[in-house]
């Protein structure tokens, strides 16, 4: 039932879909109202968003920052194309690790399935580049204390 | 591409994740990766083993010592992004799955 299935589109897309055992309105809901996205859109355990800001209406901004609480940090900005309720989003986003990566084009639908939902979300791979920046933040995010270590024996 | 699951099981785990830091600054061997982890050397051997399943590092023999080194190609694959995109999503899945489930308050502000 909510098994995560993640796939490559050609070479430059990432398909993921997802079953939810609610209506299509109530997972609409959950990515578009900030008190609601701010619940469950965290990332690693540890982590919270104290900054959401979801402007749900063509060219609506868009700003999500998250923290771990113990300093660190990063935020993802973005404007929505295109909103039609309560099945279809699309959107435009960018991290900022600090440095913003290329801009991400994301198409979520929300179709009944069954009793439930069946999210589809559609987004652009990051280059070779942003991926690696990524991949640094997110290892910094789930091993501080052991990075910390680390830096202290290298003397980086 | 790699398998998905060795690479995503070899990423789980903050040990190894701060391995694969650690080798990004350069080669290194099991004693010296040992040193910043209060593990013995057969623990980080067996981590180790699992980074160099899943295609992310490589070890060569030099005398009595195997240092090892991060693998470009496992590195460069894409996997490793797909797999950490994943264990995000999943998190954030099982959460949202949570917020679904509980009652209907949108109209009630009055809940005890």
């Amino acid at each position: 039932m909510s098994s995560l299935s993640l796939k490559t589109e050609g070479d430059r897309h990432v398909v993921v879909t997802r079953r939810f055992a609610a209506s299509p309105e109530a997972v609409y809901r959950a990515h578009i109202e900030p008190a609601l996205i701010q619940r469950w859109m965290l990332g690693p355990d540890g982590w919270t968003m104290p900054v959401c800001i979801c402007e749900a209406r063509p060219g609506g901004r868009i700003r999500y920052e998250w923290s771990d609480g113990q300093g660190h940090g990063f935020h993802l900005t973005g404007e929505f194309v295109e909103l039609q309720p309560f099945s279809r989003i699309v959107h435009v986003e960018r991290m900022h690790l600090p440095e913003p990566t290329p801009d991400n084009r994301i198409e979520t639908r929300f179709e009944p399935d069954g009793e439930g939902t069946l999210m589809t979300m559609r987004m652009t791979l990051p280059d070779a580049q942003t991926r690696a920046a990524m991949l640094a933040t997110g290892m910094e995010g789930g091993m501080e204390d052991s990075y910390v270590r680390l830096e202290t024996i290298i003397g980086a | 591409m790699f398998n998905l699951d060795a690479t995503f099981a070899a990423l789980s785990d903050p040990t190894r994740r701060a391995i694969l830091s650690r080798l990004a600054r350069g080669e290194a061997t099991v004693l010296q990766l040992a040193q910043p982890f209060a593990m013995t050397q057969p623990a980080i051997s067996r981590h180790l083993k699992v980074l160099e399943g899943a295609g992310l590092i490589t070890r060569r023999a030099e005398g009595t010592t195997r240092p090892c080194r991060l693998s470009p190609a496992g590195l460069d694959a894409i996997d490793q992004w797909l797999a950490q995109l994943r264990t995000t999503l999943e998190k954030n899945y099982a959460r949202l799955d949570q917020l679904l489930a509980e009652p209907p308050r949108r109209t009630r502000k009055d809940r005890s």
